[in-house]
């Protein structure tokens, strides 16, 4: 089992999926490994749920081959890996007339999971005083948070979370992406779709940007920065009144993008920062600062979902 | 078998919780009662057992109001929560399509057998007690409340395949509707019309019984008034269904038929929905 961490335990090959005239994902091709949290991003629409519903097995390929846990996930055919699956549908539905525990309670007796568990995750989702109430009656955020407490039911490998923190409080928010990190310490796979890239930044190894049913770019964040190749911001501060004359020496070559009275703005491509650093440092006293500014990750994002991405 | 045990038992409670079952003891023990009560006036000379009385008209009786209840019962079932999307959740949780639709299946029926159970038969109780009148004729009665729970059966899963097929709960109710009044009143009043136009008596008594066979109401309506020997004679019926080679058993056969093939075609067709 050394190469456990390697597995790969969803994969998504040639995957095309239209729904009559209209294709919804087009050329898919995914894998994703054991112990991978991995965030599907787009804008609504991108095929992110879609997705989902295929690893799932709630709907079938219009071609291609979707593979989960080395089985078909399509139409119930492998009844045994549901036990380690937990899903949170991007509006979850809960039968209104019963109570959180009562929907938790029937949720853990179709996974096999022991009851006390369910008080236990109530607890932790913040629900436990308000369990014993109809769901006919309970919030938007209330809602999401028993959606949660259902989808960890039985500790799953496999995590599908859909727009997980919509609705929920920033704090509720950091809890919720603690309990991630804590069911991915103990080797759960995620899949976490969202449409704010910034959100999830920090908590997943792997990007997946969907656009229009296509997958436009897909890697960890500093493969993304390089797959975009935006360019790097320079701020130059330098003696006061002397930005025009060293924009002037810098000549043509140098995209100078603006020019104040104590500070210019420059940009280049990575590769080409250091030698225009270099040549900056040759102006000695009269620069007296050096900024450099990565590309944020809303411009990554906004380049992968704007430009083109051949 | 535990998912399907799980299943079930949620249908039930939910059927106790949403006052469907008291609701249909009510209207069933009611209807019951004061049939038994308007029933026991002509029996007096033609010296037929008030159970036996009562047997026949309930029999009349439930072919409209059972089916009816099964219909309410079922045509929400799947479309229902398809609609509302707990569903979705559903299926991800280890129990095959199948499971589903039999669970439920098993929980509709049993939320049906409680009611007949206790709407019927606490009537008949009620009804011996109060009058003092003998239990003769309690084997028909038992079968009548039997045959009640297929022909429930027969109706929960039409409605089922209605509520696989349709794409909104509105439509499932109106087609559920429209299912009811083929099966309890148009078919029946076709049958009839053929009959009275068919001077010439192309329709023989072959060709009728099988046309009867066709409609589960109608087969219910013959099993019941042809059950018995005093209740076929006080029904007026008196060997009428052995003589069209109807036997006991080929409408019960029938009737199961009847279940068997939509709860079938609804697995069938749910299996390959996507959602």
């Amino acid at each position: 089992m050394t190469d456990a961490i390697n597995q790969s335990v969803i994969s998504l090959d040639a995957v095309n999926k239209s729904y009559g005239r209209e294709v919804v994902l087009s050329d898919v091709d995914i894998t994703i490994r054991s112990g991978e949290c991995v965030v599907l991003v787009g804008h609504n629409g991108a095929g992110k749920t879609t997705l989902m519903k295929l690893m799932l097995g709630l709907t079938r390929p219009s071609s291609g081959k979707v593979e989960v846990l080395g089985g078909n996930p399509a139409f119930g055919t492998a009844l045994a890996q549901h036990k380690t699956l937990g899903y949170l549908p991007e509006s979850v539905a809960f039968y209104e007339a019963m109570s959180a525990s009562e929907v938790l309670a029937f949720y853990a007796r179709l996974k096999g999971v022991e009851h006390r568990h369910c008080e236990e995750l109530l607890e932790t989702v913040g629900l436990a005083s308000a369990s014993r109430r109809r769901i006919g009656t309970y919030s938007k955020g209330m809602r999401q948070r028993l959606g949660l407490a259902q989808a960890m039911l039985g500790s799953p490998q496999l995590l599908f979370l859909d727009e997980p923190t919509t609705g929920l409080d920033p704090s509720l928010r950091r809890q919720f992406y603690e309990l991630i990190e804590a069911m991915h310490k103990a080797g759960a796979t995620s899949v976490i779709s969202s449409h704010a890239l910034n959100e999830v930044e920090a908590r997943a190894n792997r990007f997946i940007i969907m656009k229009a049913g296509k997958m436009v770019a897909s890697g960890a964040l500093d493969e993304l920065y390089q797959q975009a190749a935006l360019p790097v911001r320079l701020e130059v501060s330098v003696i006061p009144g002397q930005a025009s004359h060293v924009a002037e020496r810098l000549g043509s070559e140098t995209a100078i993008d603006d020019v104040g009275d104590n500070r210019l703005y420059l940009s280049c491509i990575n590769g080409d920062k250091m030698p225009l650093i270099r040549r900056i440092s040759d102006f000695g006293e009269l620069v007296s600062d050096l900024q450099i500014i990565p590309p944020k990750l809303d411009e990554v994002y906004n380049h992968f979902m704007n430009g083109d991405p051949s | 078998m535990k998912m399907l045990w799980i299943l079930t038992m949620k249908e039930l409670r939910d059927g106790f919780r949403n006052r469907w079952i008291a609701a249909a003891i009510i209207v069933l023990g009611i209807l019951a009662l004061a049939l038994s009560v308007l029933g026991s006036a002509p029996t007096g000379s033609v010296r037929v057992s008030e159970i036996d009385v009562s047997v026949i008209s309930l029999a009349s009786l439930s072919v409209y109001l059972i089916p009816l209840i099964a219909l309410l019962l079922s045509f929400d079932a799947m479309v229902g929560e398809l609609e509302r999307g707990t569903m979705l959740l559903l299926l991800t949780y280890p129990v095959a399509r199948w499971q589903v639709i039999v669970g439920k299946f098993l929980g509709h029926l049993s939320i049906l057998f409680i009611a007949i159970v206790v709407g019927y038969g606490g009537a008949v109780i009620i009804m011996t007690l109060v009058t003092g009148g003998g239990t003769e004729g309690w084997q028909a009665y038992a079968l009548m409340m039997a045959s009640s729970l297929v022909l429930g059966a027969v109706f929960i899963a039409l409605g089922y395949l209605v509520s696989v097929l349709v794409r909104e709960r509105a439509t499932a109710a109106g087609v559920a509707i429209g299912l009811w009044l083929v099966f309890v009143v148009l078919y029946d009043l076709l049958l009839f019309g053929v009959l009275m136009m068919d001077t010439d008596q192309v329709i023989g008594q072959q060709l009728f019984s099988m046309l009867m066979l066709i409609s589960p109401t109608d087969t219910y309506r013959v099993f019941n008034l042809s059950s018995f020997e005093g209740i076929s004679e006080a029904a007026g019926i008196a060997g009428v269904a052995s003589e069209a080679g109807l036997s006991g058993t080929l409408l019960v056969s029938v009737m199961l038929l009847w279940v068997v093939l939509p709860l079938g075609a609804s697995l069938l067709v749910f299996q390959r929905r996507e959602l």
